[in-house]
């Protein structure tokens, strides 16, 4: 029973750092369509300003997490204009590729940058854990700050999007970019807005992922992304609640599937439960079902 | 944009044929991972190699080029980086780092007659590749062998857990003969637990399991870079057994940011210790960090051993640069079972199918550097 | 002219490009002038073009994006080296050439197998719903193959699944993959591969159920309301694709004397895809020029030593900028469309239609 509950509470925040991910993930999609496989890179990059402000710098782990936020924010809208936007009228399938492209250079400048050896992150975290049933389930600082902000994020951006202007302007542009500048939404403005956004969520995820798997190299990003992008399409791409949902039930998934069914095949149980929630829900967990006319 | 591809083929090819090349120099390959998931290890050995060569062109006498290529530790890219550094005259290959992609070249100059000494592809299969490649490094069977036989004689009370890569080869070589030769002299095994991606990833389940088994002895065939997070895990977990590494785990020591303590007391089968006293360990390792601002780990001593085995494989057999690599080649598989040579990862001596001897060293990490574990 | 241009001409157009390429290689090869370099990357690039061939099929004919076809690869070439090396030592053929032929035929099945089942739920659904499944059916035969043990003893075949320690001849060992392969794979094949390719890929797009193929892209709601069958359609493209991508595989391992099912892993997938975006979605020509040129590109780039993959990137999407420029694009279209106003007056009219495979 307790090794369930610690099952439970690891997946509970593995699945976080998914979700937070997925969100980002999930808001670009909404409004531009298109997979961004760079989203990944940007995680890593966001841990890697991190470690260098705490170790080099000598900044205070806050400051770091702050310094970031604000270098992944930039990164994000600097590729948006430089690569996605000036292929906004081109077929998704050429902006997929360009993302991939993205992918490859931010992974290859990290490891020009800080090189291919390893590094280890401590984590940016100084609260104390707290122990349950008599010690017997531990509960660390880092679990409970990563659910905690997961939340918050979620509900934050569900409050953006359904009631403030900005925020129902991203939603007006997600749903029709002509008819949104008709009504005289800056369509850009709202484009490199979600981007930045998805950035900004990138670099808390970053940080987030390394405080509790505290290993750093160029890649690190690659496949908590791929797992994200599953976390997000689970949930019902472009839906908030619905990444939430995907992310947290993927590391639980993962978690048990390992626990319980096989270490060695972890990763193919997540993916099966994918596919068998699709067939079931072609659309996601909370997806909208989109009614085809003719 | 064909005529843009087309502009660029050519220009690259361009650069390609300006490097031409000195004939009284044995041109050197080395082939191995410098981008991608194990760049570490791979820019290692090219970094070694190349300090390495410098070092021994200084000498006088026999004169090394060394030319590194990437193969992001793929075969078909491998293959690609061997066929590229025949184009440029290669003489002999000191390479490559990883096993799949070095057993893909093997074969290939095995049929071409080119001499290999690969100072990091560790599987047992590397060998039987071919007669013409040698190992400087131990094979994965005899790594594993030799860590049960150490705990049996050292810790016969120990109640025996592994974590494994159920990904890598390197890591399913060493515990299937750790657990071939534990059967063996019975050395009992309560728990063994996987893992399948080297990627920064959750290993609570496994340290859970190791916990609940009520193992007190963790075998950890595996890379350093998982490996921290496991013992950060443990740690988080309050979980503090006894950890064994093998060679993969050496290294850890110098990694950026680690915090010392959670590797107290981790003991670890290594045949290199950057931190030893000797003349030859701390003349490597001075030049290395000043050159690439990195202790080196024991890829990179591997592959300096390599260029002197190399060094004095050729002036045994007497090569001139100006022989052909197939003749290089009958000279050297000839010469490389008398050789002994004494480097900074031990005395070696090497069996005509390849495998080297070398007696495996057990340390345990005791503040910021190793100490005997006897 | 320009009729007979268009019915004949299109379809020989990439038969002319594979056979004269072919004829430049062997005439390069015998006369010593061909680098080992290129050399060595002959057979690798032949399973390239079948790969992005039928990824095309899949993409820009039937208008599906599967980011998993790595998978049909590495199915098809395990299947291959399997199906080698138990003829080889548990029937003791030892004929390279027939060995080939089988291992490519048993490649092609077994994708084909695993393409029906995959097809069957992936084919339920849409958009990027399929795109993320068919990624997710990739990763699973990865982390399966992973775990899979194979060997021959004394003719008989043995499947060991965890297990590493089979008796007799090891074919497959576990993560290592496919080990002590006969690289029995020769350049001559590779080449009627793509011929065979080529033959079915534009024999399927050109008859009945190929037009209802893109009947069924374009409008699927049309097409099913004039009675066509969407399942069996989508079906034969997708299965027919896997078949040609298993056959691929079987090509590509067995050019090799040991490849590890981590190489047929999420990044393939995608560089296969790229292939098909940079030629032009549902461009046969381009397919193929793509393959070729992007499979030696990143060997070029070596001159850049370090850089190399930071120039394959920033390459890569500088290429896609630049194909999707709209000003350059609107001046490509305008300088065609006078040359043909020039030429063929009566064929004007025709110029306005836009080639249907670039919708997708």
């Amino acid at each position: 029973m307790i090794s369930f509950l610690s099952h439970l509470v690891n997946g509970l925040s593995l699945g976080s750092v998914y979700a937070i991910i997925a969100l980002g993930y999930s808001m670009v999609y909404g409004i531009a369509k298109m997979l961004n496989f760079a989203h990944g890179d940007v995680i890593m990059v966001g841990a890697y300003i991190s470690f260098c402000a705490t170790q080099y710098w000598g900044l205070p782990p806050l400051v770091s997490v702050l310094c970031s936020m604000v270098v992944c924010t930039v990164l994000g809208i600097i590729i948006e204009r430089l690569a996605y936007k000036p292929l906004r009228q081109a077929g998704s399938l050429a902006v997929l590729i360009t993302a991939i492209g993205v992918s490859y250079l931010l992974q290859n400048l990290a490891l020009l940058i800080w090189g291919a050896n390893p590094k280890v992150f401590s984590s940016v975290i100084s609260l104390a854990g707290f122990t349950l049933f008599d010690g017997q389930l531990k509960i660390t600082g880092e679990v409970v700050v990563t659910v905690v902000t997961c939340v918050a994020v979620m509900l934050l951006l569900t409050w953006f999007t359904g009631k403030t202007r900005t925020g129902r302007a991203i939603r007006a542009v997600s749903e029709d970019k002509g008819a949104a500048q008709l009504m005289g939404i800056n369509v850009n403005f709202s484009i490199s807005l979600t981007f930045a956004i998805g950035s900004f969520l990138a670099a808390i995820a970053g940080v987030l992922l390394c405080s509790s798997y505290n290993t750093l190299m160029p890649t690190t990003g690659s496949m908590p992304g791929i797992k994200a992008f599953t976390a997000a399409v689970f949930g019902g791409i472009g839906s908030i609640p619905g990444a939430m949902l995907g992310g947290i039930l993927l590391g639980l998934i993962e978690i048990f599937g390992r626990a319980y069914i096989s270490t060695e095949l972890a990763d193919a149980i997540v993916f099966a439960v994918l596919i068998i929630i699709l067939l079931v829900k072609p659309s996601g967990l909370l997806g909208k079902n989109v009614q085809e006319k003719v | 944009m064909k005529k843009i591809i087309a502009l660029l083929l050519a220009a690259a090819m361009l650069m390609t044929a300006c490097a031409a090349l000195a004939d009284e120099a044995f041109i050197i390959g080395s082939i191995g991972p410098t981008t991608g998931p194990y760049a570490q290890y791979g820019s290692a050995v090219e970094n070694a190699a190349k300090l390495c060569a410098d070092e021994i062109n200084a000498l006088g006498g026999v004169q090394f080029t060394v030319l590194g290529e990437d193969d992001q530790g793929d075969g078909e890219l491998a293959v690609n980086a061997y066929n590229k550094l025949m184009d440029e005259g290669m003489d002999i290959l000191l390479g490559t780092v990883t096993s799949g992609a070095c057993m893909a070249v093997a074969s290939v100059a095995n049929e071409e007659r080119l001499f290999m000494l690969t100072p990091s592809a560790s599987n047992d299969l590397v060998n039987q590749s071919g007669d013409q490649i040698f190992q400087v490094c131990f094979t994965d069977s005899n790594q594993g062998a030799g860590s049960a036989e150490w705990i049996k004689a050292n810790r016969p009370e120990a109640k025996v857990g592994i974590i494994y890569n159920n990904a890598l080869d390197y890591s399913i070589g060493i515990t299937n003969s750790f657990e071939n030769t534990a059967k063996e002299i019975g050395l009992e095994i309560i728990a063994k637990s996987a893992f399948s991606d080297d990627a920064a990833a959750d290993f609570s389940v496994q340290v859970a399991a190791m916990k609940d088994a009520g193992v007190d002895f963790v075998f950890l065939p595996i890379y350093y870079t998982p490996a921290i997070t496991i013992l950060t895990q443990a740690k988080a977990a309050d979980y503090a057994p006894t950890f064994f590494g093998v060679d993969g785990m050496d290294g850890v020591l110098e990694v950026e940011g680690l915090d010392q303590s959670l590797v107290q007391g981790v003991y670890m089968l290594t045949p290199f210790d950057a931190t030893a006293t000797d003349e030859m360990t701390v003349n490597f390792v001075t030049k290395y960090v000043e050159l690439y601002g990195a202790t080196p780990n024991q890829f990179a001593a591997d592959a300096y051993d390599g260029m002197y085995v190399l060094k004095l494989a050729i002036e045994t057999a007497g090569l001139t640069a100006d022989m052909s690599y197939e003749d290089m080649c009958e000279k050297l598989v000839e010469v490389m079972p008398t050789l002994h040579y004494k480097g900074l990862t031990g005395d070696m001596t090497w069996s005509a199918d390849g495998t080297v001897s070398k007696l495996p060293n057990a340390v345990m990490i005791e503040g910021d550097h190793y100490v005997s574990a006897e | 002219m320009s009729k007979k241009w268009k019915k004949y001409g299109s379809y020989a157009l990439p038969f002319a490009l594979v056979i004269i390429s072919f004829i430049v290689c062997e005439i390069l090869i015998s006369g010593g002038k061909m680098s080992r370099s290129l050399k060595g990357q002959l057979i690798p690039i032949c399973a390239y073009i079948v790969m992005a061939l039928s990824l095309n099929l899949v993409v820009g004919f039937s208008g599906e994006l599967s980011l998993g076809h790595a998978g049909f690869m590495s199915v098809g070439a395990f299947a291959g080296a399997i199906v080698s090396g138990w003829l080889l030592n548990g029937a003791g053929m030892e004929n390279a050439t027939l060995r080939l032929i089988i291992a490519l035929a048993a490649g092609g099945i077994f994708a084909g197998i695993a393409g029906v089942l995959i097809g069957i739920p992936v084919l339920r659904l849409r958009g990027d719903y399929l795109a993320i499944v068919t990624l997710a059916f990739g990763e699973i035969i990865r982390n399966v193959l992973n775990c899979c043990y194979f060997s021959v003893n004394e003719g008989k075949l043995l499947i060991g699944f965890n297990n590493a320690n089979l008796p007799g001849t090891i074919l497959v060992n576990g993560p290592q993959g496919a080990v002590k392969v006969a690289k029995i794979a020769t350049f001559e094949v590779g080449f009627a591969l793509v011929l065979f390719t080529l033959l079915v890929i534009m024999n399927l797009v050109r008859s009945r159920s190929g037009r209802a193929i893109m009947a069924i892209r374009d409008n699927r709601i049309a097409a099913e309301a004039s009675g066509l069958n969407v399942t069996k359609y989508k079906m034969m493209a997708f299965v027919t694709s896997a078949v040609l991508a298993g056959m691929a595989g079987a090509l590509y391992g067995l050019s090799f004397s040991t490849f590890a099912a981590a190489k047929f892993k999420f990044d393939t997938s995608i560089n296969i895809l790229v292939f098909v975006v940079l030629g032009g979605i549902g461009n046969i020509p381009g397919s193929i020029i793509a393959a070729a040129v992007l499979t030696i590109l990143p060997e070029q780039l070596r001159a850049f030593s370090d850089y190399r993959m930071l120039a394959y990137a920033v390459v890569l999407i500088l290429m896609m900028l630049i194909t999707n420029n709209a000003k350059l694009k609107g001046f490509v279209m305008t300088l065609r469309e006078n040359r043909k106003k020039k030429k063929l007056p009566d064929a004007a009219a025709e110029a306005g239609q836009t080639k249907g495979g670039e919708q997708a």
